[in-house]
């Protein structure tokens, strides 16, 4: 196992540098969008004075080098700063304890992971169950019908899709809310509830995905030889295929559900905007949009750490599921 | 064609909207019950319960409509009255004024309302780098001088008839003295209804204060809340769905939609939410009074209302009064379309064509690029022709606004004609975007401001808004409604406020469960 050991390691000592350089890529990106925090929070009363103050205030008016390097002292000490909207408010009015960049992401967080968590408890199974059953029946009817239905999901705008299942699940059938702006007071059973919509949605959109590599992993190896000898043996075409070449397949399944998962973190903004889901996809468009730098920052980094962790895992679960890499010669 | 003109038709449709949003014509009680939900946009995760900072839907109606109140009112009818304020009287020349203050008046942690929680309230908007948007009103108060616990007497630096009616705008909320800190943080007003619940950017519940000196008459509802919906497809369909009660903003494209739903009903009222075109009238052509008639009979005012507005607004004739305005003038001649009248002045100014670029960004109001594109097309046949410059939306009000020569801008109107004419009309002020000088029209300012006799100030705005509106450097070609929409569980009084949106940003206090 030390092998293994060594792998994570190394992975995670090249996570650190690739957050690193997209912490440098987002400060640039940010910086070179036309505007600043300055003149968008001002809006039409920007006054070249009032724009110079909120600049001085906030550290604005340093050259971009210096900024940056405020920045990463501050992170690697573990402080993500405070927002600018924060700090502008802070500055001009006075007042109480300032919310830093953490406390004001941690519940977003917390939401965006349970949406992901519930969209995986439905997808992962299910798209694994309906890859393994096309495999099976592969070429027959309920094989082409699972392929259209769900590459015609995964090809549909997320917006579209939520629309549809609004339609026939909120407005014909009033069985789920439409809104679901969850907050602490609610009850796991209607936090529950309320988040199935957008679930629903999301899973709709990586089940393919996942089910489709599930059935090319799987029928790949039904030409291998052993599953010839297994089904000579006089085994069950589900047995063969569970028993035998799904564990084979695990790697490369892994792969596609943790990319998924990280999608799911990351990526589910229009999704969020649909349902008024309070997730961190809105906080980090918000924060665009008014070029809040350390909030940006610091969604950007943890978006960065989904990708880099879960890859990690993926790779350490394909891994320890395949005893060639287990054990290397 | 039919007889009647598009103006018309909006009126008696507004009309008609609210008899029909009411049932039966004006049913004056309200009664006491259920949770209001609202879903409203222009929430933001840095909204805070300080009035300072107020701009944008959610946080006027959650604060300035539920949790903290002024020292005026204006009515729904438009009327102005005393909220935290019982009555006050001025001096003849408008410059001291003294306000006597409700009696047993509570905030919500107990503490009793009185002059210092004015006296310091009003500070906050002074402080030496103090960004609040009230400050130009704060400001012109010289003197603040406590009387009694509830009678304080203003001295301002120069006289202004409008001082009580300025009082009740939005920014200017009563906090508790000596603990505003405290009260921005929990949000401690005198309000209808107190904080339960408030997330930044998602939502707030309040509560309905027992006992408030508004008694019987307002807030007839046990709570409210309201969901932070800035989306605007997923706002209607909450209200579509029944998961709130009442939304703002209506989106146009979905309007047809939700007026054939049966329980959904559209209200809307024309403010004074506007567009401009304006001209740095100290640069050429602008300067020359002819080209800028030729331009604003150019354009077509009419198929801007129908096609950027899709009818929810009315037509503008280049002053920046509108109906919610105490001295509109709504009988001025309405600069109509006219290519000849503009070749006409196009002659008058010598000219034979004229080239001009007009900067224009949806950052200025949704449908501007449209708007301008409209407009070339409009003034094309008077030999006027425009470039359309389209800008980019980020920095548009630092970069294109007051920099560029012609572009496209937007007003939210002000509830008073001076504080909208002072506010970008009056000579070197900041927010000057025509920089237009006209002797009569500041002197006319000046006048009025102190002028305490009604109808002479009538008078006096009146002449204003002709010399705007035949010389003005401004193009202002029409006002946008406020479109909002209810469900059919609710009722009001059959007047609805066109200050702001959702009935003057008090429907929780306003409105009821039928």
């Amino acid at each position: 196992m030390s092998s293994v050991l060594k792998i994570i390691l190394q992975r995670l000592a090249l996570g650190v540098l690739t957050l690193f350089i997209v912490s440098v890529v987002i400060f640039l990106a940010v910086n070179a969008l036309p505007g600043d925090f300055a003149q968008s929070i001002l809006g039409q009363g920007a006054t070249p004075e009032a724009i110079a103050a909120i600049r001085k205030d906030l550290g604005l008016d340093q050259p971009l080098f210096t900024r940056y390097l405020t920045w990463l002292a501050g992170m690697l000490t573990g402080d993500l700063g405070v927002s600018f909207a924060q700090m502008n408010f802070q500055n001009s009015m006075g007042g109480g304890e300032m919310e830093t960049v953490a406390t004001q992401i941690a519940p977003r967080l917390y939401n965006t992971l349970w949406l992901a968590a519930v969209t995986a408890m439905i997808a992962v199974p299910v798209s694994i169950a309906l890859g393994v059953l096309s495999a099976l029946y592969r070429n027959s009817l309920f094989d082409r019908a699972t392929n259209i239905f769900t590459l015609s999901s995964i090809s549909s705008p997320e917006f579209f899709l939520a629309y549809i299942l609004i339609l026939f699940l909120a407005v014909l059938n009033p069985l789920l809310p439409s809104l679901s702006n969850i907050y602490d007071e609610l009850s796991f059973a209607e936090r529950f509830q309320r988040t199935l919509l957008p679930a629903l949605t999301l899973t709709l959109v990586v089940t393919a995905h996942m089910m489709r590599m599930t059935r090319a992993a799987i029928i790949n190896l039904l030409a291998s030889p052993y599953i010839e000898m297994a089904r000579l043996k006089g085994m069950s075409p589900i047995r063969v295929i569970v028993k035998h070449a799904l564990p084979n397949a695990l790697a490369p399944i892994i792969n596609v559900i943790a990319l998924n998962l990280a999608y799911l973190v990351t990526g589910v903004v229009v999704v969020e905007v649909v349902f008024v889901y309070p997730g961190i996809g809105q906080l980090f468009v918000d924060s665009v949009k008014i070029r809040d730098i350390p909030v940006v920052q610091a969604c950007c980094l943890i978006f960065a750490s989904a990708y880099v962790l879960l890859n990690l895992t993926a790779d350490i679960l394909s891994i320890i599921s395949n005893p060639r890499l287990r054990h290397p010669k | 064609m039919i007889g009647i003109s598009r103006r018309g038709m909006m009126k008696a449709g507004a009309a008609a909207g609210v008899l029909a949003a009411t049932g039966m014509p004006a049913s004056a009680m309200g009664k006491r019950g259920g949770t209001l939900r609202v879903g409203l946009n222009g929430a933001n995760t840095s909204d805070t319960w300080d009035g300072r900072t107020h701009s944008d839907a959610f946080m006027i109606n959650a604060a300035h409509g539920c949790v903290f109140d002024c020292l005026t009112e204006v009515a729904a009818d438009g009327t102005l009255k005393g909220e935290l304020a019982e009555s006050w009287e001025a001096t003849a020349d408008a410059k001291t004024w003294t306000f006597n203050l409700r009696q047993g008046v509570t905030f919500h942690n107990g503490k009793a309302f009185g002059a210092d929680d004015v006296i310091e309230s009003l500070g906050m908007h002074t402080a030496e780098d103090s960004k609040s948007a009230a400050k130009p009103i704060v400001s012109a108060i010289s003197e603040m001088k406590k009387i009694t616990d509830h009678q304080i007497q203003f001295t301002l630096a120069a006289g202004n008839a409008d001082f009580p009616f300025l009082l009740s705008d939005y920014h200017i909320l009563m906090f508790p003295a000596g603990m505003i800190e405290e009260a921005i943080q929990k949000g401690i007003g005198t309000g209808l209804y107190s904080v339960v619940s408030f997330e930044p950017g998602v939502r707030f519940v309040g509560k309905r204060v027992e006992d408030h000196y508004k008694g019987d008459t307002a807030g007839f509802f046990d709570s409210v809340e309201f969901i932070a919906i800035n989306d605007s497809s997923a706002r209607m369909n909450a209200l579509m769905t029944g998961q709130v009660d009442v939304v703002n903003r209506v989106d146009f494209k979905t309007e047809p939609l939700m007026r054939a739903n049966p329980n959904v009903e559209i209200f809307e009222v024309t403010g004074n939410q506007h567009f401009t075109f304006p001209m740095l009238t100290g640069s050429a052509p602008f300067d020359d009074v002819n080209v800028r008639k030729a331009l604003k009979f150019g354009i077509n005012r009419q198929e801007m209302v129908d096609k950027i507005l899709l009818g929810h607004g009315a037509v503008g004739n280049d002053h920046p009064i509108g109906p919610a305005n105490q001295y509109y003038a709504a009988d001025l001649p309405q600069i109509e379309y006219d290519l000849d009248k503009a070749k006409f002045y196009m002659k008058e100014a010598g000219l034979d064509s004229l080239n001009v670029e007009l900067s224009a960004s949806d950052a200025a109001f949704t449908g501007a690029v449209d708007a301008a594109q409209l407009y070339q097309a409009s003034a094309k046949g008077a030999g006027i022709n425009i470039d359309v410059v389209q800008e980019p939306a980020d920095g548009y009000w630092s970069n294109v606004w007051l920099k560029k020569p012609w572009c496209a801008c937007y007003w939210s109107g002000r509830a008073t004609e001076d504080w909208m004419f002072s506010t970008a009309y009056e000579a070197g002020v900041p927010w000057n975007d025509t920089g237009w000088e006209n002797a009569r029209f500041q002197e006319l300012l000046l006048t009025a401001r102190a002028e305490l006799d009604s109808a002479k100030r009538s008078e006096m705005y009146t002449e204003m808004q002709m010399l705007m509106s035949t010389e003005g450097g401004t193009i202002v070609p029409m006002y946008a409604n406020y479109v909002d929409a209810h469900s059919t569980k609710l009722a009001n009084s059959g007047t609805i406020g066109n200050t702001f949106q959702m009935d003057g940003s008090r429907l929780a206090e306003r409105w009821w469960f039928a």
